[in-house]
């Protein structure tokens, strides 16, 4: 019985200080829309944000594009080669990547990469006070820092997805076609008759959400840190693990709407 | 009597259950030196704060000339705000910045200046401080005494009309001590600021003073002219006085 009551205090204590968690998300991602939609607009810090989340992105999203879309065709090559369906290998990898893998797989690198940084960054300005100086000297911190994030993370995340669509499409095409030698008319064809622009676009409004996500978990995080150094820590691996299941969630629902 | 720059009246403010900040009231009178003393974590950077807005007290008022910021929002309380500036005990420079970026900052996001003009500004106020030639470099590559300097220069950069310094002589050796405390009472004396200081060092409080505030437990205690402090019969000011003054260095 102790015991029972015990755990049970527990998770109820988890579930309070989650649902506390996501109100405080909740509001700052309120505020920082509310801030994003007024001037002054900040083009420099929003262009040094699309850069980062975005171009410096590029080679990590070639990697997991190229061995994703490579692995996906070999798996689906032993399963479709059992009745002779080998012709599909293509198209499966095409649509699985499209409505799935890229957007999700592209936002988890990301938020791992650029997430974790505006958590550390932001979290580091909170405790040495600058975040506190930038509000002394009258710039509102979250227009100054959090709204440029956001939006870096809602434009660059689609066009990182379309980056990993093309080189995962690619990636199944060298293995298919030059290793396992499926046709290569038939492998292209199959794409072309299988896979709609629905597929595609569902596939980057969700990297969308994701990069609205990932950006506002990281800079949420940051922004409520406490605890000096190792606080910043604390707070950038919250950031990275609470962002990355927030998509995963995320993205049940959004297929469950969509598709 | 001009009415005082600032008027603070019964100010409460807890964390977690825990007064910081008492019932404290205090006047600090214009276009003079107020230092306030105090034990560590008795509260002086919490009330420092709530001078400029950064925090919001449970209750009370703060009076900037006539305003009660604590009502005022937020357009409202940033134009009060940029009667300010402020000296932060870490000197809170942008680290992703230059120092001569550092120094831009307010005037660029408040000024009408030309970028050509703000650079002018700037070394200017580098100058003043004695930081000829650092412009380019980033606030990691300072030393503790530099980059109070370079804050000082950032806080001065907008001209404000009052000065709020946190701690501006913690943790330097005594020579960069003199130095900074120097700066400190040239820079009111020249602008004619209204200047409120917080300090652990006494040497420095009784040199830079026209007024001295003593809190304890977030309550002001004492206050006076350094010759009143200095004489005061109260048994918690003498204690303060003599551990500060003649006993052993203290570290903070
Ligand atoms: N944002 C905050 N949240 C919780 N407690 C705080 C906060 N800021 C200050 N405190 C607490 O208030 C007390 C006074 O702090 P402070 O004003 O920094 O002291 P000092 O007089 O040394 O400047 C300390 O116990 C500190 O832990
Ligand atoms: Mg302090």
């Amino acid at each position: 019985m102790r015991f029972l009551d015990s755990f049970l205090g527990k998770i109820g204590g988890w579930v309070l200080a989650g649902l506390n968690q996501s109100g405080g998300m909740l509001i700052f991602f309120l505020k920082s829309l509310f801030w994003l939609l007024r001037p002054p607009f900040r083009f420099r810090l929003l262009f040094r944000q699309m850069e980062f989340v975005g171009v410096k992105s590029i080679n990590v999203v070639i990697l997991t594009g190229l061995f994703t879309g490579a692995v996906f065709a070999l798996q689906s090559y032993y399963g479709f080669a059992m009745f002779g369906a080998e012709s599909l290998v293509g198209s499966t990898v095409a649509l699985a990547l499209t409505r799935e893998l890229a957007p999700v797989l592209t936002s988890l690198m990301v938020t791992g990469r650029a997430g974790s940084a505006m958590a550390a960054e932001i979290g580091t300005m909170r405790v040495t006070e600058q975040i506190d100086a930038l509000t002394a000297m009258a710039v509102n911190p979250i227009q100054y820092l959090v709204a440029p994030r956001m939006l870096a993370g809602i434009i660059m995340l689609p066009l990182l997805t379309v980056l990993t669509n093309y080189i995962g499409i690619l990636g199944s095409y060298v293995v298919g076609v030059k290793m396992l030698d499926i046709s290569e008319g038939i492998f292209v064809q199959n794409i072309y008759t299988y896979l709609a622009m629905t597929d595609i676009t569902m596939g980057l409004i969700k990297a969308a959400v994701f990069g609205l996500i990932l950006s506002v978990v990281g800079c949420y995080q940051g922004y409520v840190t406490a605890g000096g150094a190792e606080g910043v820590g604390r707070a950038t691996t919250r950031a990275v693990v609470l962002a990355c299941i927030l998509i995963l969630a995320t993205d049940y629902f959004l297929t469950a709407v969509m598709f | 009597m001009e009415h005082a720059a600032i008027t603070v009246k019964n100010l409460f403010k807890s964390f977690n259950g825990q007064n910081i900040l008492n019932d404290l009231s205090l006047l600090i009178p214009r276009r003079q030196t107020t230092v306030i003393i105090g034990r560590s974590g008795d509260g002086k950077s919490v009330f420092l704060k709530h001078l400029i807005g950064l925090l919001k007290p449970d209750r009370g008022q703060i009076l900037i000339g006539k305003d009660d910021i604590t009502v005022l929002g937020e357009a409202a309380l940033n134009r009060v705000r940029r009667k300010f500036g402020m000296l932060f005990q870490d000197a809170a420079l942008f680290d992703s910045m230059t120092v001569a970026r550092n120094v831009a900052f307010p005037l660029r996001e408040h000024s009408r200046l030309k970028p050509k003009e703000i650079m002018e500004q700037v070394l200017f106020r580098l100058d003043q401080v004695g930081l000829n030639g650092a412009e380019n470099k980033m606030p990691s590559e300072l030393s503790g005494g530099m980059r109070k300097r370079a804050g000082l220069a950032r806080a001065l950069a907008l001209d404000p009309e009052i000065m709020l310094v946190d701690e501006p002589t913690t943790g330097l050796d005594p020579i960069m001590t003199q130095a900074i405390n120097q700066l400190l009472k040239e820079t009111q004396a020249r602008l004619n600021l209204t200047s409120v200081i917080i300090s652990h060092d006494l040497r420095g409080a009784f040199y830079l003073a026209h007024s001295i505030v003593m809190i304890s437990k977030g309550r002001v205690v004492a206050q006076g002219s350094p010759e009143e402090i200095k004489n005061s019969g109260d048994p918690f000011v003498r204690q303060f006085l003599e551990a500060g003054l003649e006993g052993p260095p203290e570290a903070s």
